[in-house]
């Protein structure tokens, strides 16, 4: 499946090599995050860090800064070993990071921003001139004309990553790790971040890009390095991998003209849809979305991450107010503004962020299970001790959940069983459409297989499902219907037989309109 | 396994040792300081009956614990929904200033006083709990503010003077007696009775212990959270006007400056030493009255030693030191580290 | 927008009600206009002034002290038992004092970083602590009869400007607080530390990312706050000349209300230890308009000033607001 990567060290000379990294690994408590993983770095390029949910390119990262010190592997920049044991060492050492969402401080003024920590001093008093003057230094570099006495928070967050940038410049750094920067930037802002990183290559700098944005990876990207399940894929020439290619590989799947759509019995009850949503839109998040479920049918959205699968999930279930656009449920319309309101209209979510959104963790099983039906039902009408362990018992052995007994701790549970308890908790309330954001997530492949099967019961049952996934196999298995999104957007609608890996794969990798 | 009727029985024991078990350290501070009166304080453990009511060093510490513990009680629900109320040494203030004016003006019955006195509380908490709800201000913040002015509104309404009165009426609240012990016993059972009840029988139990522990979470199930933290800052608002009407018959008089000063700082170490987290989730309302009487206990120890009521602060900022650390995540983490060895 | 950025708008608040309160003191009263009437202004609020100082860094830092009354009383009866009882020269007891409150903020500060305590908690268990700690060295009011704080530092160290017929002394007390807040300012605009704290206070993870020193700027901070609390003390003791270990109960709600009042934000990372200057004295003045008044009585004084808090925290929050979703 692996494609040997092709040799890279043939025309670049040994002494444009700026970071090598060689077999990091690292483990968190039940997850391997990094296997063995390499990674190369050359002076004056820009390389993509690709991957979808779980592939290591954050845990990759946090090795290079420092954030956690690596398990196994050797790195070196500019030929030295190095082994940063934090943030600072790492800057110090001249990798240095921008963050999505840009830490500075927002308060300061820019000038600020870039010196923070590294004033210049004079008998211990900050000289303020000379504070400006190397700002505005450093923003020259970027070729950037900015006034360094305004207050950071006030700029966009195109500017304040430009200030991250010429902070990092300022620190001398050799390489430079962007990670999401375009993701909340409009397309003429990120133009012009393309316009600096560009700069910056030809000056010699080693640029580190992470982004899920193809087109993005194919307009500034010269060599492109793909991770899946913590392992390195491949390292690529951007002019040698084709789109499809590349999503092949981030997906783990390879695009085959041959293999044959699985069976089709799948659609859904026809008739007055389920869920029926038009044109809906949040600005930056989802752009013009049509979107319905059937009665007995499972709907996928696939798209790869940051198309606006998760952010479709919370504005039907209420969390988020869409700007634009309607939801009308069995053909009347309404209005959700709050996960209660969906509640009511007997909507249910999982969130794709089990720990954080979805299980209240020192609480039992049993409490989890109830949680959502006794909501519904008030403050006033509490449902008995002796319904509640009957609940509780009925779904821990229809769903297969392993806990010591009804009243253990969520959290003590592992993934698999707190996700099954987060399903447990909605089917309690009788829901007419679940939403499922990535519920297989971070789950083994037993417990994977059980939610697989129960997400096809609940269709037998006659429920809606709308299933977010970043796992195209699982998509194509489970939905009678799929919704390909891009970059916020709708690009396809897959129907029955038209359902299959490559169909969703060419959608994705369809060049923009 | 789940059908097993061994099985749940075991279960159902194991639920009710785990909640026992959270009560045991209030009980068991609340024992070695008890031992060390029956050892070093003669005559601690002496009661007597007289005219039908007990006397004696416990009666007192029941009788003056009881006006903390009230206070505890609803400081318990707010802090379950991990925020704070600081306000409440203000309101018992505010309520008691009103119930005494209310009596010496003479201008309506003696219900309507008590009903006055705790509807004050009742606004104050409604005020607070808007603040922290609706408003979305942290909670130390938006319940300075009442906590800053409230004294300010309690001489308001006594117009600046400490209104002295003898009504009968008033005065039984804390001097009347039923069973024997003195009547505020009774009421701080009555208000854990009341809201072990009402939180237990209702889910609101269910729904504050939500919130305390994932609000996003609690909030994606469809809970209406901010009714939920709106309620418990009423319920506190309510439990520190009745502890203002007991104080305010206790020493026969409405002092807008010092009724329920500091009772704030001693609430929130009741219901800390009590067992429920400071971040919120589990509460448990009769580890907040067993620290209430452990504060108690403490300050009449100390007064028994000669020791000034105002050098007992000190062991009293040691208990707090240690509690918290005990409760400090990174101690806690080093201690499961030492007892599971990699 | 350059020339009023949205973090200097409640400091400009505060300035114009305090100037609007001023100036109609000024219509309103006969003799409010006086010199005098400004100098005791000064004198009375000195303490306070110091004491906001100190609290001005912690909360600008995203913490709160609460220990402030506690550390104003304890100092105040440990000077004077120093000087009555031992024998031990003002400036030693001075001295001894002002360590105390480094050496005990600083422990404070180390117990909040080190065991990720709740500031309030902690500085809750140290105010409760030193209170105590006040009655074990001295049970009573203390009067200070000694010569040298009596008179040289009272009297002669006060500094006489050259206005009106006879000057305007200015006592030695209004001295500290206007040097407490020079030194405040400086330190927080023109060293790395002060500029940490603002960083610590607008978003610690940042700081942390930035490569700043988080645990030593916050333990600086409350060390800091802990020998502005002990200044305030010495400022007390020589306006009070006395010591008590029962006063200033509640005190640090005032000097926390001053520094809202000033415009910084109590969530941290925003504010000025000028505002918090200005709070002082709007603080001040609310307390002279109740006493000029005559009919108003004191407890007005606390109404206003939790009225003026909550509408600062309303401002804080649209502000806060309108930058989140530019």
């Amino acid at each position: 499946m692996t494609p040997a990567p092709p040799d890279l060290a043939d025309g670049a000379g040994r002494d444009a090599r700026l970071l090598e990294a060689r077999g990091l690994s690292k483990s968190f408590p039940g997850v391997r995050a990094l296997d063995r993983v390499d990674f190369n770095v050359r002076r004056g390029e820009i390389h993509a860090l690709m991957g979808e949910n779980g592939a290591g390119k954050s845990t990759l990262i946090k090795l290079l800064t420092g954030v956690h010190a690596r398990d196994e592997g050797s790195v070196r920049l500019d030929g030295e070993m190095i082994r940063p044991a934090s943030p600072r060492q790492a800057e110090a050492l001249g990798i240095s990071t921008v963050y999505q969402e840009v830490n500075l401080v927002p308060h300061l003024s820019i000038a600020e921003n870039i010196g923070l920590g590294r004033e210049p001093t004079r008998l211990g008093l900050i000289r303020w001139r000379e504070v400006r003057r190397r700002a505005r230094a450093a923003l020259a570099r970027l070729e950037l004309d900015l006034d360094v006495a305004r207050e950071l928070g006030g700029c966009s967050i195109a500017v304040q990553q430009l200030v991250a940038i010429a902070r990092a410049l300022d620190m001398r750094a050799k390489l430079l790790i962007l990670d999401e920067p375009t993701s909340s930037l409009d397309a003429d802002e990120t133009a012009e971040l393309f316009l600096v990183m560009r700069r910056l290559r030809d000056a010699g700098l080693g640029i580190v890009f992470v982004t899920h944005f193809l087109d993005q990876v194919y307009q500034v990207a010269d060599r492109i390095t793909v991770l899946r399940d913590g392992r390195l894929v491949g390292e690529y020439e951007a002019a040698s991998l084709s789109r499809l290619e590349l999503v092949g590989r981030m997906v783990g799947r390879e695009f085959s003209a041959e293999r044959a759509a699985p069976d089709r019995a799948k659609a859904g009850a026809g008739g007055q849809p389920l869920l029926d949503a038009q044109q809906l839109s949040r600005r930056g998040a989802v752009d013009r979305v049509d979107l319905s479920v059937q009665r007995g049918e499972v709907v996928g959205l696939a798209g790869l991450l940051g198309s606006g699968r998760t952010e479709i999930a919370r504005l039907l279930f209420g969390i988020d107010r869409a700007t634009h656009g309607g939801i009308a449920i069995e053909g009347r319309p309404v209005r959700i503004r709050s996960p209660r309101d969906a509640v009511r209209h007997g909507l249910a979510f999982t969130p794709e962020n089990r720990k954080a959104d979805g299980i209240v963790p020192h609480l039992s099983v049993r409490e989890n299970i109830v949680l959502a039906l006794q909501a519904r039902q008030g403050i006033w009408r509490r449902i008995s001790r002796a319904r509640q362990e009957q609940l509780a018992r009925r779904f821990i052995d229809v769903l297969r959940i392993r806990t010591p007994s009804p009243s253990t701790p969520v959290a003590s549970l592992s993934g698999g069983n707190q996700q099954k308890v987060l399903l447990a908790r909605w089917l309690a309330t009788d829901p007419k459409l679940l939403i499922l954001d990535e519920p297989t997530r971070g789950i083994d492949i037993g417990a994977r297989a059980e939610i697989e099967r129960l997400i096809d019961e609940l269709r037998g049952e006659g429920r809606g499902v709308l299933l977010i996934s970043s796992e195209l196999e699982e998509l194509v298995r489970a939905c009678g219907r799929l919704v390909v999104l891009r970059d916020r957007r709708k690009v396809a609608e897959l129907v029955g037989a038209d359902v299959s890996e490559n169909a969703v794969m060419e959608a994705i990798a369809r060049h923009g309109d | 396994m789940a059908t097993d009727p061994r099985a749940e029985r075991s279960g159902r024991g194991r639920a009710l040792l785990a909640g026992a078990a959270h009560l045991i350290w209030p009980a068991l501070a609340l024992a070695l300081l008890l031992a060390f009166n029956a050892a070093f304080t003669p005559g601690f453990f002496h009661v007597e009956i007289r005219d039908g009511r007990l006397y004696g060093t416990l009666v007192d510490i029941l009788n003056h614990g009881s006006r903390l513990g009230i206070v505890a009680l609803g400081m318990t629900l707010v802090i379950a929904t991990s925020g704070v109320d600081l306000s409440v040494g203000a309101v018992m203030a505010i309520a008691g200033a009103v119930a005494a004016t209310m009596v010496v003006r003479d201008a309506a019955s003696f219900p309507a006083v008590l009903a006055g006195a705790l509807a004050t509380g009742l606004a104050a908490g409604l005020w607070n709990g808007w603040l922290v709800s609706r408003l979305r201000i942290q909670p130390i913040v938006a319940t300075l503010v009442l906590m800053v002015a409230g004294r300010g509104i309690a001489q308001l309404v006594t117009d600046g003077l400490i209104i002295t009165t003898n009504d009968p009426r008033l005065a039984f609240i804390a001097g009347g007696s039923l069973l024997g012990l003195p009547l505020p016993v009774t009421l701080a059972a009555a208000a854990l009775a009341l809201l072990a009840l009402a939180t237990r029988k209702s889910s609101l139990g269910l729904f504050l212990e939500a919130v305390g522990d994932n609000e996003t979470a609690s909030r994606y199930a469809g809970l209406d959270a901010r009714g939920v933290v709106l309620l418990a800052y009423a319920v506190a608002g309510v439990c520190a006007a009745l502890a203002g009407l007991i104080e305010v018959s206790y020493i026969r008089a409405a002092d807008a400056n010092n009724a329920g000063l500091f009772v704030e700082l001693d609430a929130i170490l009741a219901v800390v030493i009590g067992g429920t987290a400071l971040t919120g989730g589990r509460f448990y309302l009769v580890g907040s009255l067993l620290g209430a009487l452990f504060i108690q206990t403490l300050t009449k120890t100390m007064y028994m030693k000669d020791v000034s009521a105002d050098v007992a602060s000190i062991p009293k900022a040691i208990v707090v030191i240690l509690v918290c650390l005990l409760q400090s995540p990174v101690v806690r983490g080093r201690i499961a580290a030492r007892r599971r060895p990699p | 927008m350059s020339l009023a950025p949205t973090r200097h708008l409640p400091i400009l608040a505060t300035a114009v009600v305090l100037a609007l309160a001023l100036t109609i003191g000024a219509l309103r009263y006969e003799h409010f206009a006086s010199w005098n009437v400004f100098r005791n202004l000064l004198v009375d609020n000195a303490f306070l002034g110091v004491a906001a100082v100190g609290a001005t860094f912690v909360i600008l830092s995203g913490g709160i002290d609460l220990s402030v009354g506690s550390v104003v009383a304890f100092t105040s009866i440990l000077i004077a038992s120093l000087v009555e009882h031992r024998g031990q020269h003002a400036l030693v007891a001075i001295a001894v004092a002002l360590a105390f409150g480094v050496g005990f903020g600083a422990a404070q500060g180390a117990l909040i970083h080190a065991f990720r305590l709740p500031a309030f908690l902690v500085t809750l268990a140290g105010m409760f602590l030193v209170r105590g700690l006040g009655f074990v060295i001295h049970p009573q009011s203390l009067g200070i009869r000694d010569p040298f704080i009596a008179e040289t530092l009272n009297e002669s160290a006060s500094f006489t400007l050259a206005l009106g017929p006879r000057g305007i002394a200015i006592p030695l007390t209004v001295d500290i607080f206007l040097l407490a807040v020079a030194t405040a300012a400086v330190v927080l605009n023109f060293t790395r530390f002060g500029r940490a704290v603002y960083a610590v206070g607008d978003d610690e993870h940042s700081a942390l990312l930035m490569g700043l020193p988080v645990a030593r700027t916050r333990v600086g901070v409350y060390a800091v706050a802990g020998l502005c609390s002990a200044l305030a003390g010495v400022v007390f003791t020589l306006y009070q000349q006395s010591g008590d270990p029962a006063s200033c109960k509640g005190f640090e709600l005032d000097a926390i209300a001053a520094v809202v009042m000033g415009g910084t934000l109590l969530r941290g990372g925003v504010g000025s230890v000028l505002g918090s200057t200005l709070g002082v004295l709007l603080f001040g003045v609310i307390q002279m308009f109740i006493t000029f008044e005559g009919t108003l009585s004191s407890w007005w004084t606390r109404i206003v000033v939790g009225a003026f808090v909550l509408v600062f925290l309303m401002i804080q929050r649209a502000l806060l607001a309108s930058t989140q979703r530019a």
